[in-house]
């Protein structure tokens, strides 16, 4: 395998630094990634058969021009249709993909986009995802902020004119609990309308618990629906059982969240075939739970701390927007995310078309709100980032920028009931 | 019909929804929210009455949508966001709460994807909302029966949708809402799916009291010609709609000669 990712820190112990060399360079030594670990839950879902079989059977070259210009004819747009418009005979049709994005968006979306912003409250983790600043072997800065620390970030956020939020969190059971993460929720209540989670998935009960605590939504990505690939870049945790990872929204929405978004991190494989796996995820689970609020990202990689080397391959902007023009044309209903990863241009052009949310005064590292917005050095310790943002914009400049373009930003689209 | 006695009876005909009087036919949805629709819809459709999305509302947000509804306009509340009855009688009590009066415009779905409204909870609000003193004004699929039972439950008006919400695909459910106006007393509303004016008005010829859009107009390509045609069009049906259309138009006509004439007892 490319080892790209694979980066060694001078503060590694002998043993764990011969642990992390055995773990990338002997398959024998890892788990299985389809063996569930004690205490997770596992679901007898179809949901994943149903993707996995159509996703195993893609063959994006067998798509031709006249596949393409014949979905994009198409009222309503089906798997097959799906299946062409990410194909590389759909790259010559982006602008009619794009036009065609703009409409189906403004007829669900209207003129809106709604703003979030990500809040980091510990970067402890138990996993080793080799592409991922946060992972084990990592040497960074770790921090789990306590709740009066959690407190004041929430209030620097709130003051902005926030109203959403997404707590995130490394994946950590015994650093960053479901206890730990409820009291989180609790407290985001106070200060948000809104409240998502990206944190390590968990059973039906913990969402449930999680729900009653003031989450509404769940985001978990996949990473990769290539599970051979999945088994070389997870090489240790729980991240790395693969079906819990995947019948992860499914159990959220058990637990009674009302929404869940799906992803998988575009340039880890083949993006065309984890792009399509992505779209019939969220596809097949809402037909399953036609109530679910549902939403899709398209994060490509970024560079992390120790790491400049790692890029987003072969997915270039061009290749991101015919994933995001697909995405919408296929579930015109969805919600639609694109983070601070991509740059301004970027963002600023795809909310145009395609995009229906946009995170604002972004930081992923931990406890730095203050010092970031206000633009002086902090007093306290800080955690690092688990990748470095690319559109820097604050609140404000966002939704200025927004409305400036004629758009109408949205900081709160929900009711806790 | 001379001018004078034309405006005279347009005076005279006005919509009532619980009691209060509306001059105007047209009432703005809340799916794509834009202070600037709302100032068209005012302005150049001559809309009295807009929807508000309390999940909206509910914001500490400076620019907040309740500043922009002028003097005189009456906030319509929605529950979107509800998925059962319980849900919407706390979004109506909530925006009671918010100082938004006592209309409020019962919305409860199931489903994410086509939007379409579940007729048994929103009886079931109805009932419930209608009890603590709320003038209902439910949005329903088109359901003989369920209308029905909408009325028992204490509704103000019935807002069948014409076709799936934001689609502009018109009168899709035609013949079930002329069924609704042929046999409901209430005021018959048609919500959703209107994307044309041409629509509109065919659906105030057939008797609707009213039309509620809101993304005809928001995706319009001139926002305040767009509102100006729809005004036109709602008065143009409803003026045809209390004229009695002719024998070509097929419904409500009579015939110059009684085809019974011959009969000599």
């Amino acid at each position: 395998m490319d080892n790209q990712y694979f980066v060694d820190s001078e503060f590694l112990s002998p043993a764990a630094l011969a642990k992390k060399h055995r773990l990338e360079s002997d398959p024998s030594s890892r788990t299985d990634i389809f063996a569930y670990l004690p205490g997770m839950e596992r679901l007898e879902s179809e949901v994943c058969g149903q993707v996995m079989e159509r996703v195993r059977a893609y063959d994006a070259s067998r798509w031709t021009a006249r596949d393409v210009r014949l979905a994009l004819s198409h009222d309503t747009c089906s798997v097959e249709d799906l299946e062409a418009l990410l194909s590389p005979a759909a790259e010559p049709f982006l602008e009619e993909m794009a036009a065609k994005a703009r409409t189906v968006t403004a007829r669900h979306f209207g003129n809106t986009v709604y703003l979030f912003t990500p809040l980091y409250i510990a970067n402890h983790c138990e996993n080793y995802c080799v592409y991922c600043g946060f992972n084990c072997y990592n040497h960074i800065r770790r921090m789990r902020l306590t709740m009066e620390q959690i407190e004041h970030e929430m209030q620097v956020i709130a003051a902005t004119g926030m109203e959403e939020i997404l707590l995130l969190t490394g994946e950590s059971h015994a650093q960053s609990s479901v206890q730990y993460i409820g009291d989180a929720c609790r407290l985001a209540r106070k200060y948000f309308r809104m409240v998502g989670l990206e944190v390590y998935p968990m059973n039906t009960d913990d969402y449930r618990f999680l729900r009653e605590c003031g989450a509404d939504y769940v985001t978990v990505f996949q990473e990769t629906y290539d599970t051979d690939r999945y088994e070389q870049l997870h090489l240790a945790g729980h991240k790395r059982v693969w079906p819990y990872r995947f019948d992860a929204q499914e159990r959220a929405l058990r637990g009674g969240m009302r929404g869940v978004a799906f992803s998988a991190l575009l340039g880890l494989a083949d993006f065309r075939r984890d792009a399509l796996a992505t779209a019939l995820h969220a596809y097949f689970l809402q037909r399953k739970y036609p109530a679910a609020e549902i939403s899709l990202s398209c994060p490509r990689l970024r560079p992390i701390v120790n790491n400049e080397r790692i890029s987003p391959l072969d997915v270039s902007e061009r290749k991101l927007c015919q994933v995001l023009c697909a995405y919408r044309l296929f579930l015109p209903f969805a919600g639609i995310t694109v983070s601070s990863r991509e740059s301004a241009a970027f963002r600023d052009g795809i909310v145009r078309i395609a995009a229906t949310k946009v995170s604002a005064g972004v930081s992923t590292g931990i406890g730095d709100h203050e010092s970031k917005y206000s633009g002086q050095a902090s007093q306290e310790p800080e955690g690092d980032e688990q990748f470095e943002i690319n559109d820097a914009r604050s609140y404000a400049g966002m939704y200025g920028d927004l409305s400036r373009r004629g758009l109408q930003p949205v900081v709160n689209d929900y009711v806790y009931v | 019909m001379s001018e004078t006695t034309s405006s005279s009876s347009a005076a005279a005909d006005r919509l009532v929804i619980g009691g209060r009087e509306f001059g105007s036919r047209f009432i703005l949805g809340s799916g794509k929210y834009s202070m600037r629709l709302i100032e068209a819809a005012v302005r150049d459709a001559g809309a009295e009455m807009v929807t508000l999305a309390v999940r909206r509302a509910n914001t500490r947000e400076q620019e907040s949508i309740l500043d922009f509804i002028p003097q005189g306009v009456t906030l319509l509340p929605n529950t979107s966001g509800a998925r059962n009855a319980d849900e919407a009688v706390r979004i109506a009590r909530l925006a009671r709460e918010l100082g938004c009066g006592d209309f409020v415009k019962v919305e409860i779905m199931r489903d994410t994807k086509y939007l379409l409204p579940d007729n048994q909870e929103t009886i079931r609000a109805t009932e419930r909302l209608a009890g603590e003193g709320f003038i209902v004004m439910p949005y329903m699929y088109p359901d003989l029966t369920a209308a029905r039972d909408l009325v028992s439950a204490g509704a103000a008006t019935i807002m069948p949708l014409a076709s799936p919400i934001g689609s502009n695909k018109g009168l899709a459910t035609r013949d079930f809402i002329q069924m609704l106006i042929d046999e409901i007393s209430l005021p018959i509303i048609v919500d959703a799916g209107i994307g044309r004016p041409s629509q509109a008005c065919e659906a105030m010829e057939m008797g609707a009291a009213a039309i509620m859009a809101n993304t005809a107009l928001a995706t319009a390509g001139d926002l305040h010609a767009m509102a100006r045609a729809f005004r036109l069009a709602i008065e143009a049906g409803r003026a045809a709609y209390l004229a009695g259309l002719g024998r070509v138009l097929t419904r409500g006509g009579d015939s110059s000669d009684p085809l019974t004439g011959f009969l000599r007892d």
